[in-house]
């Protein structure tokens, strides 16, 4: 496919997806609005797992601290103002990222995912433990809050379409800065880092200081997507940061695959639908009660069959049998 | 894409089949898996039994039913609470045991002017600062128990206390009313301990308890914690000297695994399992009869009592649920006439209730006394 | 905190230290010898637990035994499980990496949670200790200590004492250690690397159901309890260094030290305590206490 009907393909995708709430009910507007959301968040943590080779097992304290900022951060019983609401719930993302950080990245391997999996906890027990965030039971988000200059109000997200459309665009916005980041010099070093990090030093890169941004820049977007999160529900608690949700995101990455940054929106859609699915009383019947027997043979069965991921299926299949599937520790890291 | 346009389809054709018919839907949002998983059963079968001994309808509606496990998982609850309100488009929703689901479904349920009863969960903001006009509660608000103990441990003699609980919310809101009341008429609460949700490590508070000797201690734990500590704090051999007494959720559906270590134990709750009131009993021989092998408890009992208070609603708009506000109004003026003993709502929408004062005798949470009558939640900050 | 209190304190310490120590030792040798992260190691002590519940009544009127025989019969039944579960599943895992690890044995909880649902059910079961184990020993004016919990904690040093003799004294523990610095080597010396491993693996699932087994009388049995251990003992092992039996045991008692003074001394903040602590630890130490050889 050359860059031309690329591009159009994508155009006349985007468009559809825009269109979609017109013929979908409202629940399935809000389903698709979770999708683009957890889109985003795996996207984020793609820029670390797909494209640099770091394995967090505590993405959602981002996800978490910029959902909880936003929330308290918005007036009680008036619409909060976008404008300086979701940069500022998003720094306050990147700060604990540029705090615990340089902490985490001088670990390596399994390690690393235990430290960040660490921080992620304390920021987990500062909600769950103190009053701050209203404890255990959450709090809520009572308006949603509107983009304003001076009186005018610029954009309204309070009707569910309003609110889709403004998700979607964040959407766009968060791959096409990441795509655009992954082709630029700073992503041809986190592609050698992922390769290579002994290589990437040994010619003169400072390593350490790439990790760190990009461990900076995912924080911020999977801030982006708690920040959509709290807006979407006006409800947020303490699991938003656990561990489970880290792993969720995680599970999302792996089983869209790890090799294209759009995996990561694959396997996002891929595991809401199959979560759906096998909750389905409709299709399953009494059974749907046990779907997390299903959802777990599914997973088991989608780790042996395909290693590469969702995005490796077309591949898989069109290779006939008896080759040698390549080992997945020594495929490329090329992102495009 | 693909995927997408077969949800499309697919809703198309629910919400055609959903459109059929005219009836009462109800929405049951409850824990069908993991350590509530019961519980959930147990509210969904009180439920149906109550609209079942109706002759299958409320004011001459058919009641048809959703469900969706809600895994007790909060950061779940907006999206589950969603499959019902705009999937199944459910006129009223029954739900949850967990608090932060509750709080969740709450909020959700308000949102889409959607009726919520709430079968379990014991958040005190929900009938506090969160009321709402179409939000109502059949079990308690976590400080009722709590506080009934206040005057029974005074009674006792009791000068001072140690509160223990895990550091989470529906904790904190029990150990705070038996505070408020025991101290309100004297007493002194002299240390608050906490473990991290969902420890059971309790050994070293225990070890605590023993050098603070307090004169009593007062606890709130539910489920697998309430076994545990209860075994471990009769195994520390404590007991014989400080006597523990809690909320009624320490014994309540534990005992069989708590065994002999929970002999004695006083507990403060809105039901006892021998009350023996011509209601209750009839309630106890419908059950069981219905659900041989489902325990009853005070779960089924507000299950129970979700569905009268249904019930009393839909009669006073004559099975119109359109009318909702209508409908509201007579839900919280209603009088219902539970196992427990008849209550009406608080104007924010919990109960007004006996708290009873029982004892673990053979298994059983034997009733004691009456530990405050027609007890309120004081709703603190509830504006209706 | 009087001296009599203070030391009750560490014996507590010690002893829930054992306890970790026990769930967090199989894991550790799972990970540090067959290089996989096995998230369903939990899976393995709540199995242990319901077995011993379960199997307790059958076992009574087969066998005749106790609690004893009980907890025997679970260590063979968890050895076997372990056996077929390298074989049907695991044994994909070794070429693959982490992240499909961590994705299939997620899998794997999910089933054996729902599966415990089905075959058991959702509500609290409690057994209760062998007579012979059930009376307690005076400490303090007011306190007693059950001797079960000083049982479980000989159980505990008996393990450990075994794991050290296993590692270091004889020839399957002298394979064990080759096969984990060097598979290749080890399978040129003619030993089969595939049939060690899986003895590996059932070795460290009996030890977890083990643990799951001689908790049930003060921990009881019910939905989750694996979960509640799984993160704990990855703190362990990656506090102690991937692979160290010794690390695991150090670790596992600074986390039962830090944990029961850290509820006394700093309630508000005990539940990050643990956390503090490895990160701590791992920013001096990026690969744990003591990385294996």
């Amino acid at each position: 496919m050359n860059s031309k009907s690329r591009t159009l393909l994508m155009l006349t995708l985007v468009i559809v997806i825009a269109f979609l709430p017109m013929i979908t009910t409202a629940y399935y507007t809000t389903l698709i609005i979770k999708v683009m959301i957890y889109s985003i968040f795996a996207l984020s943590l793609q820029l670390l797992v797909g494209c640099t080779g770091l394995i967090s097992l505590g993405h959602a304290a981002f996800f978490g601290v910029s959902a909880y900022a936003v929330t308290l951060l918005s007036p009680e019983f008036a619409a909060g103002n976008l404008l300086w609401l979701v940069p500022v719930a998003v720094i306050s993302a990147m700060v604990y990222a540029l705090i615990t950080g340089p902490l985490a990245l001088k670990t390596k391997g399994v390690y690393f995912i235990m430290v960040t999996l660490a921080f992620a906890q304390m920021a987990y027990y500062v909600f769950h433990d103190t009053k701050l965030g209203g404890g255990t039971d959450g709090i809520y988000l009572n308006t949603r809050p509107e983009l304003r200059i001076g009186d005018a109000v610029l954009l309204d997200i309070s009707s569910n379409y309003s609110f889709y459309v403004f998700t979607l665009g964040c959407l766009i916005f968060t791959w096409g800065f990441l795509t655009i980041l992954m082709r630029s010099r700073f992503g041809a070093a986190l592609t050698g880092i992922h390769v290579n990090e002994q290589r990437m030093r040994a010619v003169g890169y400072s390593t350490f200081g790439y990790k760190l941004t990009a461990y900076i820049v995912a924080a911020g977007f999977g801030g982006l997507a708690g920040v959509l999160y709290a807006i979407k529900d006006g409800y947020v608690n303490p699991e938003l940061l656990s561990w489970e949700q880290s792993g969720i995101v995680l599970f999302m990455v792996i089983l869209g695959g790890t090799s294209r940054l759009w995996g990561a929106m694959i396997g996002a859609a891929g595991l809401i639908f199959l979560q759906e699915l096998f909750q389905s009383e409709a299709i399953f019947g009494a059974f749907a009660v046990h779907w997390h027997l299903t959802f777990g043979l599914t997973v088991i069965a989608l780790v042996a069959l395909m290693p590469t991921g969702l995005i490796g299926l077309p591949k898989q299949l069109s290779k006939r049998r008896g080759k040698k599937k390549p080992s997945p520790t020594v495929r490329s890291a090329t992102v495009h | 894409m693909k995927k997408l346009k077969i949800l499309a389809t697919a809703t198309l054709f629910t919400v055609a089949c959903a459109q059929a018919s005219a009836t009462v839907k109800v929405g049951f949002m409850l824990p069908y898996s993991g350590a509530y998983g019961t519980i959930g059963q147990t509210i969904e079968n009180a439920f149906k039994l109550y609209v079942e001994e109706q002759g299958g309808k409320l004011a001459g509606q058919d009641i048809q039913y959703f469900r969706v496990d809600d895994e007790s998982n909060p950061s779940k609850g907006p999206d589950n609470a969603n499959r019902l309100i705009k999937r199944d488009q459910v006129d009223v929703l029954v739900g949850s045991v967990h608090s932060g689901v509750a709080m969740a479904l709450a909020k959700a349920a308000k949102d889409a002017g959607v009726t919520l009863i709430i079968p379990n969960a014991g958040a005190d903001a929900i009938t506090g600062p969160l009321c709402s006009k179409g939000v109502f509660r059949t079990s308690f608000s976590n400080w009722q128990p709590g506080y009934a103990m206040g005057p029974v441990a005074i009674d006792k003699g009791y000068k001072t206390a140690v509160t223990i609980t895990w550091n989470y919310a529906a904790g904190q809101e029990s150990t705070d009313g038996f505070k408020e009341a025991f101290e309100e008429k004297g007493g002194k609460v002299i240390r608050h301990l906490t473990v991290p949700f969902p420890t059971v490590e309790f050994q070293p508070l225990l070890t605590e308890i023993a050098s603070i000797k307090p004169d009593v201690v007062y606890a709130f734990f539910a489920g697998s914690g309430a076994v545990k500590f209860v075994q471990d704090y009769a195994g520390a051999n404590l007991a014989a000297n400080i006597p523990l007494v809690g909320s009624g959720f320490l014994t309540d559906g534990t005992l069989e695994a708590q065994g002999a270590s929970a002999d004695g134990l006083l507990t403060t709750l809105h039901y006892a399992d021998n009350l023996n009131t011509p209601r209750d009993n009839a309630f106890r021989a419908s059950f069981s009869k219905r659900y041989p092998s489902n325990p009853i408890d005070v779960y089924a009992m507000q299950g129970y009592d979700a569905a009268q208070l249904l019930d009393a609603g839909l009669k006073a708009v004559g099975g119109d649920i359109k009318k909702r506000d209508q409908m509201h109004e007579a839900m919280s003026n209603a009088v219902v006439d539970s196992p427990r003993g008849q209550f009406k709502l608080s104007a924010a929408g919990n109960p007004i209730q006996d708290i009873y004062l029982r004892q673990v005798k053979n298994g059983k949470n034997e009733i004691v006394k009456v530990a405050v009558e027609k007890l309120a939640d004081p709703a603190r900050g509830c504006k209706l | 905190m009087d001296v009599a209190t203070y030391l009750i304190q560490c014996l507590n310490a010690v002893q829930y230290g054992l306890l970790l120590f026990l769930v967090a030792s199989g894991l550790t040798l799972i990970f540090g010898i067959m290089g996989i992260i096995n998230l369903a190691h939990g899976s393995f002590y709540m199995i242990g637990a319901y077995m011993a519940f379960a199997l307790q009544p059958l076992v009574a009127q087969y066998l005749g035994g106790g609690f004893i025989t009980t907890v025997l019969v679970c260590i063979v039944l968890a050895a076997l499980l372990g056996y077929f579960l390298e074989w049907a599943f695991y044994s994909y895992l070794y070429t693959r990496d982490h992240l499909q690890q961590v994705l299939m044995t997620y899998g794997l909880i999910l089933v054996f949670e729902e599966l415990r649902s089905i075959i058991i059910d959702n509500d609290v079961h409690g057994v209760s200790a062998p007579e012979w184990l059930s009376g307690s020993i005076q400490l303090g004016d007011l306190m007693t200590y059950p001797t079960y919990r000083l049982f479980i904690s000989a159980v505990c040093i008996i393990v450990a004492v075994f794991m050290y003799w296993l590692l270091s004294r004889t020839r399957l523990g002298m394979m064990i250690r080759a096969g984990a610095s060097n598979r290749e080597m080890i399978n040129s010396l003619g030993i089969d690397i595939n049939q060690l491993f899986r003895v590996v693996f059932a070795l460290g699932v009996a030890l977890a159901a083990l643990a799951g087994a001689i908790a049930v009388p003060v921990s009881s049995v019910y939905p989750g309890m694996g979960n509640a251990v799984i993160i704990i003992s990855f703190v362990v092992v990656v506090i102690g260094g991937i692979g160290s039996i010794k690390g695991a045991f150090i670790a596992a008692m600074l986390i039962g030290f830090v944990d029961t003074f850290g509820q006394i001394l700093f309630p508000q903040v005990a539940g990050v305590l643990v956390y503090i602590m490895m990160a701590t630890i791992l920013l001096f130490k990026p690969e744990g206490l003591f990385k294996q050889g």
